[in-house]
């Protein structure tokens, strides 16, 4: 259906259940409980979830298919913030002009430094495309304040001409962003069931479902002759020129791509709240997609989604526990023994995330190259060879007969 | 002219802690042929190195002092370093004040049991992987590093302060016959050029004229055939290693009282030494020490108020400009050999 054959159709639709249920998926626990602490269910950390899985699924077009590591992509998801901004200062409060916007102007940026970096491949490209977007963030902080607003942010405010909305609302304070005229970004559906509650927030919907097209779009680049050439050239990119062949525009275009969908995450981020800043684009923002590219499984089409998913959750989670917390869990435990397991596990929560994800990254490079999908691959075909043993088992018996 | 001098003054300072990060980058990338993207934290682990060797220097314990009453008639309690107890106070002084030099003896064997470390647990089983596993696997341990770092140290840069001795500023227009004042320059960072200069030297002298020096050469050549010759040149390719990781501390260490430590500072640095070491060619040490230096000199030029006047913002962005326009025209870098990293 759409296009796509059964295996994918089907990964489609849990993908887009997971979306469209996610207020109902993240939240188990009831409001009140201990527990409630483990929801993600509320709207900011959901939209940061599939924000990131967007961004995430671009890069993984770029380094999953065809192999190139950039290093800048940050660069591209900062440029979309930005532009966005820009629409709601001069526009109007309306998303879709300013996401629209924001993929264009991150698409020609990513034409524009993709056809330089393009030039060179392996670590080479990984310099040249980090070379260009320290110095966008280093422009954006310094040179280009008019445009940027340096250190502070580029922010709305009450001065902004926005000629097809209203520089101020009726009560003198900044317009918030929206959907449709008088269908508020932020407006919110409490859904109260017992002791649980669902929030639905237009944001995360609007996110959600420009989710879903980036992961159908990239399921049919992957499926599609284009995305076998890219292949093709992450497996052996000298024998392809040897055919003949020119791949340079194949990898443009995927790094184009890749940028566009950077822009979209940049357009939907300043979407949901209003303000874009140089750190945006700052070579460790580049490395964090690297790094969820890679938790999840690179070159796979569930798994960007699945590390972005995982980093930003757990991020939420761990920042959130501290040693009060930990005690209350070991309580049951004798006090020295309590103490002593709240002293080693505290360097590894709080403050402490990035250690928890630096190891944790260190461990699936070393030991599992494919991420996450592959860690659940191998826990699959470690049950599937336990049946299959015993049918075999089974099988053994029969040929007596 | 005197403008001219002090800037070039200026860029030699951070051109020397480039080179030195430089080299440390190129001799594991000739030898291993890894591309380790942890070396800025052991640059960083170095600049720590001198905090803690600051620290313990001033370990105190409380004493009475009857003379002197605080502002409530009571007896002061007064720190005194132990080091001042042992050594009496004047030399006990002496000995903080050389605090960051002293780090240099107490960094080298920590820095080279690091490398050891590193090599043998981590980078070891990296050789067969392609390079991005080995980008991603040190990055990893970049992040990992620094964050034990900050965790022991807080985020906050530490101030370290060089001798007393070293605290003024050298007057080169004096010497150079132009006005005084025209050309002041630091005497702590004339120290640091001449200490990069001197372990520069040493490197390339170690290479050049010891036996293990030319073993290692060779193997950086060719290392198939040396190891058939019967050397074994793994053992030696850790001990560059260990000696890579204590130039980059050597030049964390010294670099402590230019610019107080912070768990970050090897991110900082590690991004441009790798431009660095690309602009002088991957895996030429002597491009990647005339790099390290022509880069900071640059950037010190870049930042002189009659150049950001017609290039605003130049000042920023001058050592990636040049890396872009190097690598589109010269692929190989400024003194590259042929068939390194080439694809």
């Amino acid at each position: 259906m759409f296009g796509l054959d059964k295996k994918d159709f089907n990964l489609f639709l849990v993908v887009a259940a997971m979306a469209l249920l996610a207020p109902f998926i993240l939240n188990p626990f009831p409001t009140d409980s201990a527990l409630a602490q483990f929801n993600a269910g509320y709207p900011d950390l959901m939209q940061r979830f599939v924000i990131f899985g967007i961004f995430a699924i671009g890069f993984n077009i770029l380094f999953g298919l065809t192999g190139y590591l950039s290093f800048g992509h940050a660069a591209f998801l900062g440029v979309g913030s930005y532009s966005a901004v820009w629409v709601f200062k001069l526009l109007g409060m309306n998303v879709l002009p300013a996401i629209a916007l924001s993929v264009v102007v991150a698409g020609l940026f990513a034409l524009l430094i993709g056809f330089v970096s393009l030039r060179r491949s392996g670590i080479y490209f990984s310099i040249l495309t980090l070379a260009f977007a320290q110095m966008s963030f280093n422009l954006a902080y310094s040179v280009l304040t008019p445009i940027t607003n340096g250190e502070t942010g580029l922010q709305l405010t009450l001065n902004d001409p926005r000629i097809l909305g209203s520089s101020a609302t009726a009560d003198g304070s900044i317009p918030v962003t929206n959907l449709l005229p008088g269908l508020e970004i932020r407006s919110a559906y409490d859904l109260v069931i017992g002791p649980w509650s669902f929030t639905f927030n237009v944001g995360y919907y609007l996110c959600a479902l420009f989710l879903l097209l980036a992961f159908y779009l990239s399921v049919r680049i992957f499926r599609s002759p284009f995305g076998m050439m890219l292949r093709a050239v992450k497996s052996n990119q000298q024998r392809m020129h040897y055919t003949g062949l020119n791949t340079r525009p194949y990898t443009l275009a995927a790094f184009v791509i890749s940028g566009m969908y950077a822009g979209l995450a940049g357009g939907l981020m300043a979407s949901m709240d209003p303000l874009a800043g140089a750190e945006r684009m700052q070579w460790t923002a580049s490395g964090e997609v690297v790094l969820m590219t890679i938790l999840g499984g690179a070159g796979t089409l569930i798994g960007p989604v699945l590390g972005a998913g995982f980093i930003k959750y757990f991020e939420n989670i761990f920042s959130k526990i501290n040693d009060n917390v930990l005690h209350g869990w070991f309580a049951f435990m004798p006090d020295g023994l309590e103490d002593f397991i709240v002293t080693i596990i505290h360097p590894f929560i709080g403050k402490g995330w990035h250690l928890t994800l630096g190891i944790l990254f260190m461990l699936v490079v070393i030991f599992l190259p494919g991420g996450l999908v592959e860690g659940g691959q191998r826990i699959a075909k470690m049950f599937r060879k336990k049946s299959e043993g015993t049918d075999t088992h089974v099988d053994a018996k029969h040929p007596a007969e | 002219m005197d403008a001219i001098i002090l800037q070039i003054l200026n860029g030699l300072d951070k051109g020397s802690a480039y080179a030195l990060i430089a080299l440390g980058l190129t001799l594991i990338f000739g030898t291993l042929g890894v591309v380790n993207f942890a070396h800025g934290a052991l640059f960083m682990i170095g600049a720590f190195c001198a905090v803690t060797v600051q620290r313990i220097l001033t370990l105190s314990y409380e004493v009475v002092d009857e003379t002197q009453t605080d502002f409530l008639g009571n007896p002061l309690k007064v720190k005194v370093p132990y080091v001042e107890s042992w050594f009496g106070p004047e030399t006990g002084a002496a000995i903080i004040d050389w605090a960051v030099p002293l780090a240099i003896l107490f960094a080298i064997p920590i820095m080279i049991a690091i490398g050891f470390i590193m090599e043998r647990g981590l980078i070891k089983h990296f050789y067969k992987r392609p390079h991005a596993d080995q980008i991603l696997v040190t990055f990893g341990l970049a992040i990992v590093l620094q964050e034990v770092i900050k965790y022991f140290y807080g985020a906050n840069p530490i101030p370290t302060g060089a001798p007393d001795v070293f605290r003024g500023s050298f007057d080169f227009g004096v010497l150079l016959g132009f006005d005084p004042n025209a050309i002041i320059y630091p005497y702590w960072r004339l120290v640091y050029f001449s200490f990069a200069a001197l372990i520069i030297g040493g490197v390339f002298a170690f290479l050049q004229f010891t036996t293990f020096g030319m073993v290692v050469r060779a193997g950086m050549a060719d290392r198939e055939t040396v190891g058939l010759l019967g050397i074994n040149i793994d053992r030696r390719f850790t001990i560059m290693f260990g000696l890579a990781a204590a130039v980059a501390g050597l030049a964390g260490v010294m670099y402590a009282p230019i610019n107080s430590p912070n768990y970050h500072m090897g991110m900082d640095f590690l991004v441009l030494s790798f431009v660095v070491v690309v602009v002088g060619g991957m895996g030429s040490l002597p491009g990647a020490v005339l790099a390290g230096f022509l880069l900071g000199i640059l950037e010190s030029f870049a930042s002189m108020n009659e150049v950001k006047s017609i290039l605003p913002g130049i000042d920023q962005i001058i050592i990636y400009l040049v890396a872009i326009i190097i690598l589109l025209t010269r692929p190989r870098g400024l003194m590259g050999r042929k068939g390194v990293m080439e694809d």
